[in-house]
């Protein structure tokens, strides 16, 4: 911290510093622009060791699991195998997308698992026999429901000053309750069929192959171009920026992975029939990140929650209404759990009464955690979710490939989950003791 | 240098009106405790007058008083010359009055730049215009020469507690205050980041802001205010210009109440007569 100070403060206490000074200390500790790319490295470099390691260690994690499954199970990087695994995953990132607008507080949900379950079911008894509504009603309706629930626990939380963590677990047990009574009422044997097909294409249905590639250049067009034009701008202006090399990486990056997935997902991974193409539960969830990272990084409602989530005293002073906000997180919660809630059915084909919400919000909770949220509020990233949500599902499906069941499968996201914590609270001391 | 947000020139406060803050009379109890009793205080624009007293002298409910946090129980705040009521914090920032806490209320997750706009955030097109907030952020430091920070987009978690006094300070500056109240600027603080925040108080001053700092230093309070008032038990026992008091004086006033050790708290000495009732 010292290198940082004043270089020469001439009489320490009681000197007064006269004005032509001034002039002088500017020009000589003009601020330390990140403008070349050795200095963009070394800044970067800075911000790892005080624990603002970012994404990195989920990467490096699931690139160890990938080698490892790799090595036990040649299947395991097919085409076929990844499209899964993306699939799968779906669910897990978005319900650990819906933890996150609330982990960012310092809050948490434990209800999400149930909750999404019901949203799901109540759009498959309304698309349901013996009176089908349309689709376009349906899940806008269960949304809607999931976004309510939402809106009652960040009511009681806000108003009566009860914490989150009991207030969603009553909504835990409560929930289990209505979801049972819901597929009881309105299923039969414990389950509610989904029949519309259009529902179903959710996780089954794939952009055809031109629109996979169509869809992606737009995206990396669009993002690529953003990226290179603010870059530019603020190079420009003379702000804190990125050196041209970086943007160029970066926009390199976004092409590489756009083109790495459609090349995966428009290989054939049907066996009698053609399978092939983006599957919309992909496109649903990046599009879905992307619309609430812009939330979160470029509104000010995104700002508030990081204010609060940090210090609510000092965004309560700064003017920032602390009621609504959280409201509204509380509220996007269920919304975007209910989205999960769709993938989740539309991936069964069905929503059962046995749906296991406890686990679906633990792999939800520690999707976020394990990609770099913290439980502690103030930090957490959409993206994070999406990396966790990866990770479980990578567990998961390596898992099921090397045929080791679910009790391997709960031992081992466990250990991940420890050592995500456990990277947190390392970068966490190494950012206080800077 | 360039005073960004209103052009005010320098060091030329309105010498000849009206102090800019001027409290009369002011009282505050809380139930049977007197905290305050009958406080008369000019505080003068460009000038930095220096708030001290021992624990429980009424520091803290005084400023508390001026920022809004409570209404006094009697008495009357000036500003401008004109009777004000402040009855809320939001009120006293529309007044221009800028309480810097000693917890500085900054947010360690979000940079320098998100924590000067935090609640007044500049949008365009309803998102945040994070730089048009960056330039202003960085010309706002550059003006009061806090020149220490690598980069406006550090996190103020990675910041020491000199630079985040400055911060906290810049926020003030950069929302048009008139009024700048510092509570313990420097505890806490080494010795060069002292040095650094006192340099900051002066500016301040400089650009013809009223500052009021509460300090137990009284090394600092020398080195930095122009006027000192002493605060003993709830009572503005002596205020003035801080030429005419030297360490022992202030400390006998800040100890007994009075000077010279006679040790009559309320013989009214340097109370200033013929004002607000």
């Amino acid at each position: 911290m010292a290198s940082v100070d004043t270089p020469t403060p001439s009489e320490p206490v009681t000197g007064a510093v006269a004005d032509g000074e001034v002039p002088l200390e500017v020009a000589a500790s003009a601020p330390v622009l990140a403008t070349t790319l050795g200095g963009y490295l070394r800044a970067w470099l800075k911000r790892m060791r005080s624990g603002e390691s970012g994404v990195l260690p989920v990467v490096g994690g699931l690139i160890i699991l990938t080698v490892i499954f790799q090595t036990q199970s040649s299947v395991f990087l097919s085409a076929g195998n990844i499209t899964n695994l993306l699939i799968q995953g779906s669910t897990f990132v978005v319900l650990g997308m819906a933890e996150v607008w609330l982990l960012v507080l310092g809050e948490i949900d434990l209800s999400v698992g149930y909750v999404s379950a019901i949203g799901a079911a109540i759009t498959a008894i309304m698309i349901g026999p013996p009176h089908p509504l349309p689709l376009w009603f349906a899940m806008p309706v269960g949304v809607v429901v999931t976004g309510a629930v939402g809106a009652l626990w960040g009511t009681l939380v806000i108003r009566l000053r009860l914490p989150s963590f009991v207030v969603t677990l009553a909504g835990l047990l409560g929930g289990e309750g209505v979801l049972i009574w819901l597929v009881n009422g309105n299923g039969t044997g414990g389950t509610i069929r989904i029949e519309n097909n259009v529902f179903l294409d959710l996780t089954s249905g794939n952009l055809s192959l031109a629109a996979g590639w169509i869809v992606t250049i737009a995206a990396v067009v669009v993002f690529g171009g953003l990226i290179f034009l603010r870059d530019r701008s603020r190079r420009r202006s003379g702000l804190v920026a990125a050196p041209l090399v970086v943007t160029l990486a970066k926009i390199v990056g976004l092409a590489a992975a756009g083109v790495a997935l459609v090349l995966v997902c428009n290989t054939n991974r049907g066996e009698l029939v053609t399978l092939q193409g983006i599957p919309y539960a992909v496109v649903i969830v990046i599009a879905l990140v992307v619309l609430t990272s812009f939330m979160l990084d470029r509104t000010r409602f995104g700002r508030y929650l990081y204010a609060i989530g940090a210090n609510a005293e000092a965004a309560r002073r700064s003017g920032v209404s602390l009621g609504w906000n959280r409201l509204w997180a509380f509220v996007l919660t269920g919304v975007t759990a209910g989205i999960g809630g769709m993938l989740y059915a539309a991936r069964l084909g069905s929503v059962s009464n046995n749906v296991d919400g406890g686990t679906l919000v633990l792999y939800a909770v520690a999707a976020a955690v394990i990609g770099g949220a913290s439980l502690f509020g103030g930090r957490g990233k959409m993206v994070h979710a999406l990396l966790g949500g990866i990770v479980i599902a990578t567990i998961y499906n390596g898992m099921g490939l090397i045929g080791l069941a679910a009790d391997y499968q709960y031992m081992i996201t466990a250990l991940v989950l420890l050592a995500a914590v456990t990277v947190d609270a390392l970068a966490r001391r190494g950012r206080t003791t800077s | 240098m360039t005073v960004v947000a209103e052009g005010r020139p320098g060091g030329a406060p309105a010498a000849e009106g009206a102090p800019l803050l001027q409290l009369r009379g002011i009282s505050k109890s809380f139930g049977a405790v007197q905290a305050l009793v009958h406080v008369d205080l000019d505080v003068p624009a460009g000038q930095v007058t220096a708030l001290v007293g021992d624990n429980g002298a009424g520091k803290s409910t005084l400023i508390k008083t001026i920022s809004g946090i409570w209404a006094p129980t009697s008495g009357e705040i000036r500003w401008c010359g004109e009777p004000v009521s402040i009855r809320s914090p939001r009120e006293a920032d529309d007044l221009g009055i800028a309480t810097v806490y000693q917890d500085l209320a900054l947010c360690d997750n979000l940079d320098i730049v998100q924590n000067m706009y935090l609640g007044h955030e500049i949008l365009s097109k309803r998102l945040l215009d994070e730089n048009r907030m960056e330039l202003t952020a960085k010309q706002t430091l550059a003006d009061l020469s806090v020149t220490t920070v690598q980069s406006v987009r550090q996190p103020v978690g990675s910041l020491s507690g000199g630079q985040r006094q400055s911060v906290a300070v810049a926020r003030a500056v950069m929302r048009d205050a008139k009024l700048v109240i510092m509570d313990e600027p420097t505890a806490a603080l080494g010795v060069s980041q002292t040095a650094q925040v006192l340099d900051l108080i002066k500016r301040l001053a400089e650009r013809g802001i009223a500052v009021i700092v509460i300090s137990h230093n009284l090394s600092d309070v020398f080195a930095v205010a122009d006027r000192l008032a002493v605060l003993y038990l709830g009572r503005l026992v002596d205020s003035g210009p801080i030429t005419d008091y030297d360490t022992q004086r202030a400390v006998e006033l800040i100890t007994t109440g009075a000077a010279n050790g006679n040790g009559a708290p309320t013989n009214g000495r340097g109370h200033h007569p013929g004002t607000g009732e």
